[in-house]
C-alpha cells in the first residue's frame, strides 16, 4: 500500500480503545509501585495536558497533583494554559515558583556567562534561545547558533564555541532537573509516582535532559507519536486552545519552536517520517506522499539516525562494572 | 589533491583522539564520519573550534555541509582550500 502520511494517526475507534486501555495499565502500574496517585508538571502544553487527563480517569482527579513551575523566562501563554487544564480537569495543585532555585544555583548567570563569549554585551534585559538550521531548507549540518536580542531590539545570531555551546545547554538544563526534583519531592511527601510526560518523537529522538524532564517512574504516552497525542486530548476534552496552540519548549527566554530548537520538521510531517523510517519506507515514496523532495527526506531520515544515537545514552540506565544482584 | 601530509595528519590526529575511534578502524577509509557516529553535532562543533584555531581560518555557517566534514579527506581538503 502507498505510503499516505498518514500511517501514525489512529482511527476514532483505536483512539477511544488506546484511551481506555492506558487508564487500565496506568492504574495497574501505579499500583504496583505500592503507590497511591500521581504527580506531574503541568507546563500548559498538549503531552502534560493529556497525561493529566489520563491520570485523572485513573485515579481520580483528588488523587493527581499538578505542578506549575513557572520561572522568570517563562511565557505568559504557558502560565494561563496551566492553570485552564487544572481547573478544567479539577486535580490538585500546587504552584511552585523556580526562579530563586534557578537563581542560586547559577542557571541564568552561568548560561550568560557562556553566551557573552561570543555577544560580550549579553547581560539584564537581553532574551535569547537556541536554533538549528532546517533540514528542508538546506544541507547543512544541524549545529546550534544562539540568537540573542538587546533590549533596544537588535538582534545577533552567533555560533557558539563547542565549550560555550555545552554550558548553555548545562545551565539550562537546571530548569527541568529542579523541576524533576520539585516533582519528586512532592511524589516521596504524598506516596505518589510521578509521571513523566514524553511522547513518542521526544522519547525515541531524546528531546529531553536526562534525569530531568527525562526521569520518571512512568512515562504512560511516550509509545504515541504526537499526532496520535492531539487525537487523544481531543477525546479526552481537552480545551480547544490548548490543543490549537504550537508545540513550544518554553525553555528559552525567546520564543522558540520545537523544530528550530531540535526537530527537523513540524511534528505531523516528523511523525510521519518517524514511522517511514521505521518502517523502511524508500525516501522517494515519502516524498511522494508529503510534498517533499527525495533529498530532504533523506537529509531528514539522516538526521533521525543521529538523534537516536543521542537518545541512547539519554536513555540507558547507569552502567554497572561487575554484576550485582538485581533487588 | 592539494592537501599536505600535515594537516591531514593533524586532523587524523585530532578526530582519532576526540571522538574515540576503535584502533582497528582506518580513519582514512571511513567513507562517511556521520554515518558511522565518529561525528554527531557537538562533535562537529569541536572540530571546528579546532580547525578554525588550528590553522587560523574561519568557517562561515553556509560551508558546514557533509561535503567539507564528512570525512577525512574532505575536511583535509577544505582546510587546504580555505589556507591559500
Amino acid at each position: 500500500m502507498a505510503f499516505t502520511g498518514t500511517e501514525a494517526t489512529f482511527s476514532a475507534s483505536e483512539a477511544r480503545d488506546e484511551a481506555a486501555r492506558l487508564v487500565l495499565r496506568l492504574r495497574e502500574a501505579v499500583h504496583a509501585m505500592r503507590r497511591k496517585g500521581v504527580v506531574l508538571g503541568i507546563s500548559g502544553g498538549i503531552d502534560s495536558s493529556v497525561v493529566a487527563a489520563l491520570c485523572a480517569r485513573a485515579f481520580g482527579a483528588g488523587n493527581v497533583l499538578g505542578l506549575t513551575m513557572h520561572e522568570a523566562e517563562s511565557s505568559d501563554d504557558t502560565r494561563r494554559l496551566a492553570r485552564l487544564v487544572i481547573d478544567h480537569l479539577g486535580i490538585a495543585t500546587i504552584d511552585e515558583p523556580l526562579s530563586p532555585l534557578l537563581a542560586a544555583a547559577g542557571c541564568y548567570e552561568r548560561r550568560d556567562a557562556a553566551i557573552r563569549k561570543v555577544v560580550p554585551g549579553y547581560g539584564p534585559g537581553w532574551r535569547c534561545k537556541l536554533v538549528l538550521p532546517s533540514v528542508i531548507d538546506t544541507e547543512q549540518l544541524r549545529i546550534s547558533s544562539v540568537i540573542a536580542r538587546s533590549p533596544e531590539g537588535e538582534e545577533i545570531r552567533a555560533r557558539l564555541p563547542a565549550e560555550a555551546y555545552l554550558q548553555v545547554v548545562a545551565a539550562t538544563s537546571f530548569k527541568q532537573r529542579t523541576r524533576k526534583m520539585l516533582e519528586y519531592y512532592h511524589a516521596d511527601r504524598l506516596n505518589y509516582a510521578v509521571a513523566g510526560t514524553p511522547n513518542r518523537l521526544e522519547y525515541e529522538l531524546g528531546f529531553f535532559v536526562k534525569n530531568g524532564d527525562g526521569a520518571a517512574d512512568i512515562k504512560p504516552i511516550a509509545h504515541l507519536y504526537k499526532t496520535q497525542v492531539y487525537q487523544l486530548a481531543e477525546l479526552l476534552e481537552i480545551p480547544a486552545e490548548i490543543r490549537a496552540r504550537p508545540p513550544t519548549t518554553d525553555t528559552y527566554s525567546l520564543p522558540q519552536s520545537q523544530e528550530e530548537f531540535y526537530f527537523a520538521l513540524p511534528y505531523a510531517w516528523m511523525d510521519a517520517c518517524l514511522w517511514a523510517c521505521d518502517h523502511a519506507v524508500p525516501a522517494a515514496e515519502v516524498a511522494a506522499g508529503l510534498g517533499l523532495t527525495p533529498d530532504q527526506v533523506e537529509r531528514v531520515y539522516r538526521d533521525i539516525t543521529a538523534k537516536r544515537m543521542v537518545a541512547r545514552y539519554l536513555n540507558a540506565p547507569p552502567i554497572l562494572l561487575q554484576g550485582a544482584n538485581s533487588p | 589533491m592539494s592537501s599536505t601530509p600535515t594537516t591531514t595528519t593533524q586532523l587524523r590526529e585530532f578526530v582519532t583522539a576526540n571522538f574515540y575511534v576503535p584502533a582497528a578502524v582506518v580513519l582514512d577509509d571511513i567513507p562517511s564520519f556521520l554515518d558511522h557516529g565518529i561525528l554527531d553535532s557537538t562533535g562537529v562543533l569541536e572540530l571546528v573550534t579546532f580547525i578554525e584555531g588550528k590553522f587560523g581560518i574561519s568557517v562561515p555557517d553556509h560551508e558546514l555541509v557533509p561535503s567539507n566534514f564528512d570525512s577525512l579527506a574532505a575536511l583535509s581538503a577544505y582546510v587546504e582550500r580555505k589556507r591559500v
